[in-house]
């Protein structure tokens, strides 16, 4: 303790106390503060990006959930659509059938009733010439008669032979 | 001891080492109080043996001396000396420290007036000299007076001395070198987007530790920021002059008791000043409302004077640690390298290299780790002043382990 005590050097104590306080202020202002907040800050700005990273990670799952929800609904749709379309397709051609058959029918009937008409029309003319052939027929056989009454029966039968033919 | 190899454990592994750092310092404690104990054998074997000797100084007592001057302050700053052998001459290189001394007025000079220590040096009337790297005020003859009491030391007036020794110089190349060192790194921040550039790199993280593991640790996340300039700076300034310490520059700064006497003062003062109400009623009244006044006063006439004196126990007992540890590692560093000079063989100057080669390499651990041991010390003071009640709680348990 003696020893101690007699080392104890009071000038380089004052010295020691003076250089101290005085790296320590000028420590102080020039470097610590200036390390401390830039670390500080650099701390502050990397759990910042975390968080904004982990928001933006949080943001795409939630668009990618909205994507395949949107996907999903389009699906739907699509398939809600084609199978309208189909019902449309099978429908417009059940329609065009009956359409086609109706007309179909209809003209049938047309036709039959001209064929009907151009019958009727036919049998009158023919029952028309076959009265004018008669007629001269009659005539013909009623001048023949009155030349010779065998070559009239002769010629009626020939004429009725014709009138057969035709 | 292990290593932390994976990031994952660093966090574990940090508290685990703190631990183990503790450990650590206790077994080389032990090593150097013993080391610094075989050396006092050592010096008394030397006394037995010097009376055989005949007139000059064995190379034992030599060594010892020069042992005792290295861990002296000096008014010099020398690199080297050499003794010519045949004329007993020494020859010391380096350069004189300017000598201020105030003894009824002001006197200064260069140390080179002193011729280490072989002349009187005249001021303004008064007459100085230089024993043991000791300035004594003398007559014009330089008699110097023992007395039985006093033992080695002389009797003469000591006068106040306030000269630039060696310890002031090398305390102010660091104080420069740490004012460049982080200045820089401070600017390396502005400049290089946040990252730090160079030497920076390797004192952020340690920069880092100090919060996160010494200030944060021990005073809490409110209030650290106050006490951070202090504890940054005084870890670096033991460190680094301890490291200087161990380069062959041969100072001993921080194994001087006036050094770590200013620094402990500084810790006190700061405890003191910044202590909470919370702190002083631990003190003066550590009982609370737990027990009534009558029964208080007969505990209280033992604990009070306890804890008041636990108030200069602690920053004595932090002083004491780092100038005890710092010199005993200087003497027994020292001691081995003199060995070589003592076996001049063969076989023992190689062993001798080897220990002193060993226990420079404990040397550079153990200049962190009185850095370290200092800095903790002094958060852990901080923490005890600044605490406020809610935060005791909590804080109890990490108090208890140490």
């Amino acid at each position: 303790m003696e020893k101690l005590v007699n080392d104890f050097s009071f000038g380089l104590f004052f010295w020691q106390i003076i250089i101290f306080v005085l790296l320590l202020i000028l420590l102080r202002k020039f470097a610590w503060k200036p390390i401390l907040n830039a670390v500080n800050d650099r701390e502050e700005g990397i759990k910042n990006a975390l968080d904004s990273a982990e928001k933006a990670k949080l943001e795409m799952q939630n668009l990618q959930a909205d994507n395949e929800k949107l996907l999903q609904e389009a699906r739907a749709e699509r398939e809600v659509m084609m199978k309208e379309a189909r019902e449309i397709k099978a429908k417009m051609i059940s329609d065009a059938k009956e359409d086609a058959k109706t007309e179909a029918d209809k003209m049938v009937a047309h036709a039959q009733a001209a064929i009907e008409s151009e019958k009727k029309s036919a049998i009158a003319e023919l029952k028309q010439q076959v009265a004018s052939l008669s007629l001269e027929i009659a005539e013909k056989v009623v001048k023949h008669e009155l030349s010779d009454k065998d070559k009239q029966l002769k010629l009626v039968d020939e004429m009725l032979g014709d009138a057969k033919l035709n | 001891m292990y290593f932390c190899t994976d990031f994952k454990d660093t966090v574990i592994c940090s508290k685990m080492q703190r631990k183990t750092l503790v450990r650590i310092l206790s077994v080389l404690l032990f090593i150097v109080s013993f080391s610094a104990i075989a050396q006092e054998e050592h010096g008394m074997d030397v006394k037995e043996v010097a009376p055989g000797e005949t007139g000059s100084k064995t190379k034992k007592e030599e060594i010892k001396e020069f042992i005792n001057h290295h861990l002296l302050d000096s008014h010099s700053f020398n690199l080297f000396g050499s003794t010519n052998e045949e004329t007993g001459e020494t020859h010391h290189y380096g350069f004189p420290l300017p000598v201020i001394i105030w003894d009824d007025g002001l006197h200064t000079f260069m140390s080179s007036e002193f011729h280490h220590g072989e002349e009187v040096v005249e001021s303004e009337g008064k007459y100085f000299t230089l024993h043991h790297e000791k300035i004594y005020r003398t007559d014009a003859e330089g008699t110097l007076n023992y007395d039985a009491d006093h033992g080695d030391h002389p009797t003469n007036v000591r006068p106040l001395d306030f000269s630039i020794t060696k310890s002031v110089i090398m305390m102010l190349v660091v104080g420069l070198l740490l004012i460049w060192l982080f200045r820089s790194l401070a600017k390396s921040y502005a400049t290089n987007g946040s990252i730090p550039k160079g030497m920076g790199r390797f004192f952020e993280p340690i920069v880092l530790y100090i919060r996160d593991d010494i200030a944060i640790a021990n005073i809490g996340e409110n209030k650290y920021k106050k006490y951070m300039p202090f504890l940054l700076t005084v870890f670096f300034f033991i460190w680094f002059l301890n490291m200087f310490g161990l380069t062959p520059l041969g100072v001993n700064v921080t194994g001087n008791i006036a050094v770590t006497t200013a620094l402990a003062l500084i810790v006190f003062l700061i405890t003191t000043f910044t202590g909470t109400k919370d702190y002083w009623k631990h003190i003066f009244d550590p009982l609370g409302d737990g027990m009534p006044w009558a029964g208080k006063i007969l505990i209280y006439i033992i604990l009070v004077p306890i804890e008041i004196l636990g108030l200069f126990i602690k920053p004595f007992a932090l002083l004491i640690r780092l100038y005890a540890n710092m010199t005993a590692g200087h003497v027994v560093l020292m001691s081995l390298v003199g060995l070589i000079f003592i076996f001049k063989s063969w076989i023992g100057g190689p062993l001798s290299f080897g220990l002193s080669f060993a226990i420079s390499l404990i040397e550079l651990l153990v200049a962190l780790l009185q850095a370290y041991i200092f800095t903790m010390l002094a958060a852990l003071y901080f923490g005890f002043a600044s605490e406020t009640h809610a935060e005791h709680e909590a804080h109890e348990g990490e108090i208890q382990h140490l």
